[in-house]
């Protein structure tokens, strides 16, 4: 019993960071893309960079919802606080995903394309910015009681450093929408997004080392985190392997590789995400609630692992089976006739 | 204007709302997908072209709901925990489970099948692709199936104890399958299929008395009579047996629905209020119209009642479900559609006997087609008539008979919860429009009849893998 107690929230602290992760990378690109849409320059290429999402945007979607739904059964305490606590900026970004899901199919009917295109360009400009101001928040720390129950105020999310985060946010969402298109689109278009690749490498880049070297400085919770043995050691490993993944994608941009950068950015996003994992556990709310504090009771726990976790190779399965249905460099605006 | 700084009261507005608006776009993507499941195996076995283009016409509306329908959906999932977080940590282990479980079986199914059903019909084999809209079908209705669960578990909660605030599972299998569950699930499920039934029948209904495509869409208008012969009369019996349920699990739900204040004992009979004023201050009912007996037939087929029928004043005034007219006419509104929806399908299917209802004769019966015509949106003011039912029925409780509602809320500031309440407000009233706008469009756009099915398609093309729609011979194009 003493095992399973620490066992199962470990387990779902992990399917959790899967879940965050995958969602990450996938409505990554795709935010990533409705952002790079502001830039676009004809109708025609906006029509390409949305059909080119058309059929992924809403399973890409999904793994929020699954999140979501996850988060909420299996540590209530925590879903419930974290909600409260960041509760304008998750209202930022369901608006942001209200304009821009939307967006999808009424463009397409629609004759005067004009709002539609910036709903979803700005859509998911405030879906993203919802999202890192919510990171931003959980990282700095949430304020509650001795039950664990939220006391701060609804403001409290907003930082120096959350705007940082933030930003950067955006920024690594350009870096692998434009990644994702480099492999999805060709000619012209392609060679743009070589260009935004370049400047959203950069920008991240900037970004990931402002936030490093502040993090130990702002984020109290952080602190005695970083900078103690043994795991100062890992924490000092992830910049140089970082910067070592940054320079691949640099290269293979150079060489005007059509798959490897999409590629490289995904391991920098999973870098990233485990350096983050392992600032943040044992605590879900970092420095005040663990994960075994949070956590719902055992039978739920294993009922989840039953009914979801066990689903999770079929999940992707079907996900893997339409990106090989859909496979192809997007030409046209339309995969067909709805 | 108190209200406009009562969090609680905005908050409760506020889901309100947004759950009115969300109910109103899964209606059709789940009952429709059935539809297209039918029309798209009946192409697959007759290869008649006509049940071909039927999939692909009324797929585009199935689209235009689906994405309203999941942009509306993630601030449903997500208010649980910004508006309503006590209730959340009190409620998550059974009711947070539910809803991942909805995510997991249902949503990823139907977000991952949509993209082939709806662009892959050349780029899949024919089998396949039916496999595709098979899966959305099922995906839909599984997550009705869990969403109800979820509900259900909060009318009625069983399976779970209570620990510090915090509801442990006890029983998982009690707990999903608890007494509102199964009930409540097809009541739901024949809801959403009735609904678009009579929403494809009125369509078909419309191009028919504009005499545009009448050979077409008197196929339509008879596979929905068909379906609807079976669907009508199901709805009103599991109509009833919800009714039933209400009265054996929530007397103070029952007692409102019915406006009915004092308490009618064992033995004597039961009339059945039609219509009636109800008046909260007076704790009676200010005029009412009666049907002698009428409750005592309708809850146990007898004009007296076994068990008592308790009446409002039973519970004192913070027990009972407030807005009692709004309960008792949604109830009435939605019972009256129930039957309206039976009616309009008996007399047609007695059209239908009657050798009247060739695609000629159709376009003569301009009463029967305005008919179909004003039933088309009737189901969805059942669906929402009927979730006022339930939902503002169950009050006080949010947990019935365990947490109130005033104890469910989060303590957000009250500016900002109006904030957000009339950000949804203007959005969603945007979006409705635009909604309507753009259904409208496909309509009067019709069916493309012109469309090449994909065999047609592969002919011309000489390498399938690297097939392009835009490719198609120009006059297939839109
Ligand atoms: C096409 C839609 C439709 C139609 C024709 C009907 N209903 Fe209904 N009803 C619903 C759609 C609906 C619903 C929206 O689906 C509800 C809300 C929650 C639920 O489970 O079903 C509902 C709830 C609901 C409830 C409340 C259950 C509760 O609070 O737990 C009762 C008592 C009835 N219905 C009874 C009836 C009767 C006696 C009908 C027929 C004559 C009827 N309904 C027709
Ligand atoms: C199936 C999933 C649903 C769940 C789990 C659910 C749950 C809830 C919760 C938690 C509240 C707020 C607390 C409360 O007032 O009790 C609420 C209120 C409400 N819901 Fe539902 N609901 C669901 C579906 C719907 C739908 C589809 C509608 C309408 C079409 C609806 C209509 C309402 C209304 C009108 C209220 C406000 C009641 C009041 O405060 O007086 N609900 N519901
Ligand atoms: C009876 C009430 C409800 C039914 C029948 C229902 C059904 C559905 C269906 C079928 C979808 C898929 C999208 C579509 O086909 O349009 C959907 C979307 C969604 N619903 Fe509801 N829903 C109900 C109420 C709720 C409630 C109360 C919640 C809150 C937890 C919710 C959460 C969601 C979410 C998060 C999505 C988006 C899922 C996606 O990414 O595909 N729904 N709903």
């Amino acid at each position: 019993m003493e095992t399973l107690d620490y066992l199962l929230p470990q387990v779902w602290f992990g399917i959790l960071a899967l879940f965050l992760l995958l969602y990450v990378m996938l409505d990554g690109f795709d935010l990533g893309v409705g952002i790079l849409s502001l830039t676009s320059s004809s109708e025609e290429r906006r029509g390409i960079l949305m059909t080119s999402l058309s059929n992924v945007w809403d399973a890409n979607e999904t793994w929020l919802v699954l999140m979501g739904g996850s988060l909420f059964g299996a540590f209530p305490l925590a879903y419930s606080n974290i909600l409260q606590a960041l509760s304008i900026p998750i209202f930022i970004m369901l608006f942001g995903f209200i304009f821009r899901a939307v967006a999808f199919e009424f463009r397409e009917q629609a004759n005067r394309k004009l709002f539609w295109n910036f709903a979803f360009g700005a859509g998911s400009f405030l879906a993203a910015l919802g999202q890192g101001f919510a990171l931003g928040g959980v990282l700095a720390g949430i304020n509650v009681d001795a039950d664990g129950h939220f006391i701060g105020g609804v403001w409290d999310w907003l930082s120096v450093p959350s705007v940082l985060v933030a930003l950067t946010l955006i920024q690594g969402y350009v870096l692998i929408g434009s990644t994702y298109l480099i492999w999805r689109t060709e000619g012209s278009l392609q060679e743009t997004h070589y260009k935004t690749a370049r400047i959203a490498a950069i920008t991240t880049l900037i970004g990931a080392i402002v936030i490093t070297v502040i993090t130990p400085i702002f984020f109290e919770s952080a602190r005695d985190r970083l900078l103690n043995a043994p795991l100062v050691y890992i924490f000092a490993l992830i910049p140089i392997v970082g910067v070592l993944l940054v320079g691949l994608l640099w290269r293979s941009l150079n060489q005007k590789a059509e798959k490897m950068p999409f590629i490289w950015t995904i391991l920098v996003f999973v870098l990233t995400f485990i350096g983050l994992a392992l600032v943040v556990f044992p605590y879900i709310i970092p420095r005040e609630i663990t994960i075994y504090d949070a956590a719902a009771d055992p039978s739920s726990l294993v009922i989840m692992i039953i009914f979801i976790g066990a689903l999770i190779p079929v999940m992707v399965f079907y996900n893997i089976y339409q990106y090989v249905v859909f496979r192809g460099k997007i030409k046209s605006e339309h995969y067909g006739e709805v | 204007m108190d209200f406009l700084s009562d969090t609680l009261v905005l908050s409760r507005m506020q889901f309100a709302l947004t759950a009115i608006f969300h109910m109103l776009w899964p209606i059709l993507t789940t009952g429709m997908s059935i539809y297209l499941v039918i029309v798209e195996g009946l192409w697959l076995k007759t290869r008649n072209k006509d049940y071909y283009h039927h999939a692909r016409f009324w797929a585009k509306l199935y689209v235009l709901n689906f994405g309203i329908g999941v942009a509306s959906g993630i601030p449903m999932e997500f208010q649980f925990g910004t508006n309503w977080g006590p209730l959340s940590e009190a409620v998550g282990n059974f009711f947070g489970s539910v809803i991942g479980f909805e995510a997991s079986w249902a949503f990823m199914l139907e977000a991952a099948f949509l993209g082939i059903m709806i662009f892959g019909w050349e780029r899949v084999n024919p089998v396949i692709h039916y496999i595709a809209t098979i899966l959305v079908a099922f995906g839909a209705n599984l997550s009705t199936f869990w969403i109800l669960t979820a509900n259900s578990w909060l009318q009625t909660p069983s399976g779970v104890e209570l620990v510090n605030g915090e509801y442990v599972v006890q029983d998982y299998f009690q707990a999903i399958f608890n007494p509102f569950m199964w009930n409540s699930f097809l009541h739901m499920f024949f809801a959403t299929l009735e609904t678009s039934l009579f929403v494809i029948g009125g369509i078909s209904a419309w191009y028919i008395l504009k005499e545009r495509n009448v050979q077409f869409f008197s196929r339509s208008l008879k596979i929905v009579l068909a379906a609807a012969i079976a669907v009508a009369p199901l709805q009103i019996y599991i109509g009833h047996l919800s009714g039933e349920q209400v009265y054996h699990y929530q007397p103070t739900k029952l007692a409102a629905m019915e406006a009915q204040w004092e308490t009618i004992p064992a033995g004597e009979t039961a009339p059945w209020s039609l219509l009636a004023l109800p008046n909260e201050k007076a704790e009676q009912n200010d005029w009412e119209i009666q049907i002698p007996q009428g409750l005592g037939y309708i809850l146990e087929l007898k004009p007296t009642l076994s068990e008592p029928v308790k009446g409002l004043k039973e519970w004192p005034p913070e027990n009972r479900p407030h807005l009692l007219g709004l309960i008792y006419y949604s109830f009435r509104i939605m019972v009256g559609i129930g039957f309206f929806f039976a009616g309009l399908m008996g007399i047609s299917v007695i059209q239908w006997l009657r050798g009247k209802f060739s695609p000629e004769n159709l376009q003569q019966q301009k009463w029967l087609m305005g008919g179909w015509i004003l039933a088309a949106p009737l189901g969805y003011i059942a669906v929402e008539s009927g979730w006022i039912v339930r939902c503002v029925g169950r009050q006080p409780w949010t947990v019935y008979n365990q947490i109130r509602t005033s104890d469910a809320a989060s303590n957000l500031p009250s500016q900002e919860v109006l904030t957000t309440l009339l950000g949804f407000a203007s959005v969603y009233t945007l979006l409705f429009f635009a909604a309507l706008y753009f259904g409208r469009r496909i309509i009067i756009k019709g069916p493309n009849l012109e469309l090449p099915t994909p065999a047609e398609v592969a002919a011309i093309k000489t390498t399938p893998g690297e097939f392009q729609p835009d490719e198609r011979p120009l006059e297939a194009k839109r």
